[in-house]
């Protein structure tokens, strides 16, 4: 066990744990966190996808983001003020189980924060590692480029 | 430190509500269950009575309404559709009306939620449905003797009864009964409200959880935290039909947080504190296993299947295509290959279960809260009625997904330890030991007369079964029960079959175009008097259960395929040739619905002078009558195929749907595109995989599937209300059409025939070098 401060969404959190324990566990089952979801543990589905540093929080050492700022979507907006992507996702009815839209969600904010003007093409590429096996895929894909347009407004 | 969620504990605290006397009210809002008030008159013997309305209706004195069902929400929509229904029957505004689902603590018995039942069952003539217009009759009826104004001078509005001359004279719902019950039996002849007079049913109303699940506050069972809460780690079988032989518990007696091992037969887990703990627990206990049982060769699979012993149902059976074949001017085969798939589930399946003493509860995404019951109780050496199954949503499941099999996992575990588990599978252990969709192989035969109208069709399959939903009395029909000690349901080979006596199409075995006579009366939905359809079950070494559309998607693959497979060779359009041989009123209305909507181009396939090489589009098309009864659906494929790589490309698909009344056409047309998507990534490229021991689909790289952000196809979708007709289901149509509309336009782009799912680049390229 050591000592671990994790930044979550602006709150500092001081954790004793294994420090090999991967990330995704420390904010599902220590934080409670219900954003990130174990899909697979093994960086296939996306479905624990969190802002930081770019990795599947199923297979990233909660040792290695020590310090460094996380934000899963609990982070990014409310059912009463949601983001513009959680908002595209409300009006365009864009879930089934519901299941992976936290981390498709994720996926989708980190890339257009980086390509605020990314085209249909350039969003199903960046989809293209995040699963959803209702195949909710249409509305998600027509969500997410609302959003981006909202964004870009 | 362990808090119970607030939705658990919600759940925990409304046990204590039984008690208390008046109606059970437990109040949503959007956070899910938060408070409950009210009480409950009396202790409820098992399951609320399935004919009394105060199973179904509550209305609180603030003229809140909660409404019981036994049909849950799994991804699909039903619970907002049920929501509608009840604010509909009762006139009441949507926002007003809570759902309680599948809580056999609480709600009716209404078996599996599974199978495109849940309309049938709650839209029509029973249960739900006409609990909300008996609710709506007795509060006109209590209305009357509170105004002193005759019934048929009344009206029902908005939670209200007034009077329909003077709308000032009125009394809430809340005043007429709030907090009381109803003692009302269900009314057979209380009037459903026709679709005329529908506010809020048929229209697309938004789904109330996806602003939870968008903002990470809907609780999945994945998310359920109870207080003393320890964490279970299966360890399976590293081989198909390996035992233990010895455990070596100082393996890992020594981890941090470890609590237990625990063993009962040749099921093995682990407990300890945390969740990662239990991971590297489960991956370093040292089992000796015996040698497995070995798997037949993937190789001559399906040639295998042929031999085996098996149980044979005819399903129809005219007694003459032998003689009718023999006399036809031409004679067609062909034989079709579907193999085993899974579900596959995007999060691996997990459970809490909480065995106190005699006493168990448990979070489960099971389909089936009620036969869970009586299982647990065969499993755990409980009273059924000792057991509590509380329905909590797991990743969509599509049938028999891991929910079951890990349901049971936690409730061994926490006996074994007398306290709380949660167990989530492994990726691999879901995959590996999943109850699979069935493999197929399928034989079409028929004679054409010399105008090329179809005078025969014969057809015959075979499929391995092992297993099922473990239903009210078979514990080993999963993987878990199984490992335990119980066995599957017994398999008894049975040759020749009986002669039918009753029809029944629930698998789609008998296709669209044949009469489907029995006892002197046609049943079916086409015209060929000829005809026989021959079932053989045999067993399978791997276990198997409903995926969405279970049989009927594989019969529907080769019916279609080789409807097509005709008309091609009688050189007419694959549309014109369906409605030549079509009888029923409603499917041939699908399928010129979407012709029309698809523009269909009417010409017989292949498509003239394709090219040989490079890339060459297609359309196809395929029909169904889902389960024979219950939905019917019309699909056109537009694809393209890249003949140097192999590589299908959908590129456009439009979906016409007749499911009788449209309940909510959003979520209906929810359900079609996933479908469409979900029936187009079975086809291209789902397929279990294993070597001579074991399954060796265990992850995402080695069980294909599309992500989300493939080139998705345009999906355009039909919907043919008929709002005097019965509700049927919708959840299980488009998907079961589409690998056949797929084929099929990939013929008319190629000429290639492709009988055998998935569609992979080998096999397209190998049909490619096979075509005339």
């Amino acid at each position: 066990m050591s000592a671990i401060t994790l930044k979550v969404n602006g709150r500092t959190h001081n954790l004793d744990l294994d420090p090999s324990t991967p990330l995704l566990y420390v904010l599902s089952d220590d934080l409670e966190l219900r954003g990130p979801k174990f899909g697979c543990g093994l960086g296939q589905c996306g479905a624990c996808t969190v802002i930081v540093k770019g990795q599947a929080s199923c297979i990233t050492p909660v040792r290695t983001v020590g310090g460094a700022e996380i934000t899963t979507i609990e982070g990014i907006g409310t059912a009463g003020k949601p983001h513009p992507i959680q908002k595209a996702f409300i009006e365009e009815q864009a879930a089934q189980c519901g299941f992976c839209v936290s981390g498709v969600i994720m996926t989708a904010k980190a890339f257009l924060d980086k390509n605020p003007k990314a085209s249909e093409e350039q969003i199903e590429q960046a989809l293209s590692g995040v699963l959803c096996r209702c195949f909710t895929n249409v509305r998600m894909l027509h969500a997410i480029h609302r959003a981006a347009q909202e964004m870009a407004r | 430190m362990r808090n119970l969620t607030r939705d658990a504990r919600a759940a925990l605290c409304r046990r204590d509500f039984l008690k208390g006397a008046g109606a059970l009210i437990v109040s949503f809002s959007t956070g899910g269950l938060r408070t409950a008030e009210a009480q409950f008159g009396g202790p409820m013997p098992g399951s609320p009575a399935i004919n009394q309305l105060d199973s179904w209706i509550a209305i609180a004195a603030d003229g809140t309404v909660t409404a019981y069902s036994g049909k849950e929400e799994l991804g699909q929509g039903i619970v907002t559709a049920q929501m509608q229904l009840v604010a509909e029957e009762l006139s009441v505004p949507f926002e007003r009306v809570n759902l309680i689902y599948c809580d056999t603590g609480l709600t009716p018995d209404q078996a599996y939620t599974a199978g495109s039942q849940s309309h049938p069952a709650n839209f029509n003539h029973g249960n739900l449905a006409q609990a909300g217009a008996t609710a709506r009759e007795a509060l006109l009826r209590l209305g009357s003797e509170r105004l002193g104004v005759p019934v048929d001078q009344l009206t029902a509005v908005e939670g209200t009864i007034r009077v329909k001359t003077d709308a000032a004279r009125r009394v809430s719902y809340g005043e007429l009964v709030g907090g009381k019950k109803f003692n009302l039996a269900l009314d057979p002849n209380a009037r459903r409200k026709p679709a005329s007079e529908w506010t809020v049913l048929g229209k697309p109303v938004h789904r109330p959880d996806i602003p939870e699940l968008v903002s990470a506050q809907f609780e999945f069972v994945h998310n359920v935290r109870v207080p003393g809460m320890l964490h279970g780690k299966v360890v399976r079988p590293p081989v198909v039909g390996a035992r233990v032989m010895s455990i070596d518990e100082t393996s890992i007696n020594k981890l941090p947080g470890f609590v237990k091992v625990v063993v009962k037969k040749d099921f093995v887990g682990v407990v300890t504190e945390k969740p990662w703990q239990a991971v590297q627990a489960a991956n370093q206990l040292k089992v000796t296993w015996s040698q497995g049982s070995g798997l037949p060769s993937h190789a001559n699979f399906y040639q295998q299947m042929r031999t085996l012993p098996a149980r044979d149902t005819l399903m129809v059976d005219s007694n003459d295509v032998e003689q009718k074949i023999a006399g036809a001017a031409t004679v067609m085969k062909a034989s079709y290959l579907h193999p085993y798939q899974m579900h596959g589930s995007m999060g691996s399946s997990c459970a809490v279960a909480h065995v106190d003493g005699d006493k168990a509860t448990v979070w489960s995404p099971t389909q089936g809260v009620w036969y869970q019951k009586t299982t647990l109780g065969m499993l755990l050496g409980l009273k059924p009625e000792n057991i509590r199954v509380i329905f909590r949503r797991g990743s969509g499941c599509y049938g028999l997904n891991g929910a079951d099999t890990v349901t049971y996992d936690a409730a061994i575990l926490s006996q074994a330890v007398g306290k709380p588990v949660r167990v989530q599978l492994s990726r691999k252990d879901e995959m590996a030991w999943e109850n699979y969709g069935n493999a197929y192989v399928l034989d079409e035969r028929a004679g054409l007369d010399a105008q090329g109208n179809i005078l025969a069709w014969d057809h015959e399959s075979w499929s391995p079964n092992r297993g099922n939903r473990p239903g009210p009395g078979t514990p080993g029909n999963i993987v878990t029960g199984y490992l335990a000690g119980f066995p599957p349901q017994p398999f008894a080979p049975r040759t020749p079959a009986p002669a039918p006596s009753n029809y029944n199409n629930n698998a789609n075995a008998v296709p669209s175009y044949v009469a489907g006579n029995v006892g002197g009366r046609d049943h079916g939905t086409g015209t060929i008097q000829s005809e026989r359809v021959l079932v053989h079950n045999v067993e399978s070494a791997f276990w198997t259960g409903p995926l969405r559309s279970p049989n009927r998607l594989q019969n529907t693959f080769a019916h279609e395929s080789f409807m097509d497979e005709l008309a091609a060779r009688v050189k007419s359009d694959p549309v014109a040739y369906r409605l030549r041989h079509l009888r029923d009123p409603r499917l041939i209305d699908v399928v010129k619905a979407v012709a029309k909507a698809a523009n269909w181009d009417e010409r017989p396939s292949p498509k003239p002078a394709h090219a040989k090489t490079g890339v060459v589009t297609g359309r196809g098309m395929a029909c169904v009558l889902y389960e024979g009864d219950n939905g019917y659906s019309a699909l056109v494929a537009e694809v393209e195929v890249n003949q140097d790589t192999g590589k299908i490309t959908p590129k456009r698909i439009v979906v016409c749907n007749d499911v009788g009344p449209v309940s909510n056409p959003d979520g209906l047309r929810n359900q079609i595109e996933g479908g469409a998507l979900q029936g187009t990534s079975r086809a291209l490229l789902e397929e279990v995989t294993w070597d001579d021991q074991k399954v060796t689909a265990v992850d995402w790289r080695t069980y294909h599937t599309l992500p989300l952000g493939f080139a998705v196809p345009k999906i355009e979708t039909v919907l043919l209300n008929r709002p005097e007709e019965e509700a049927t289901g919708a959840g299980e149509t488009s998907i079961t059409v589409v690998a056949a509309a797929l084929a099929n336009a990939v013929f008319d782009a190629t000429g290639a025939r492709l009988r055998q799912i998935p569609f992979t680049a080998e096999r397209v390229k190998a049909a490619l070098a096979a075509r005339a």
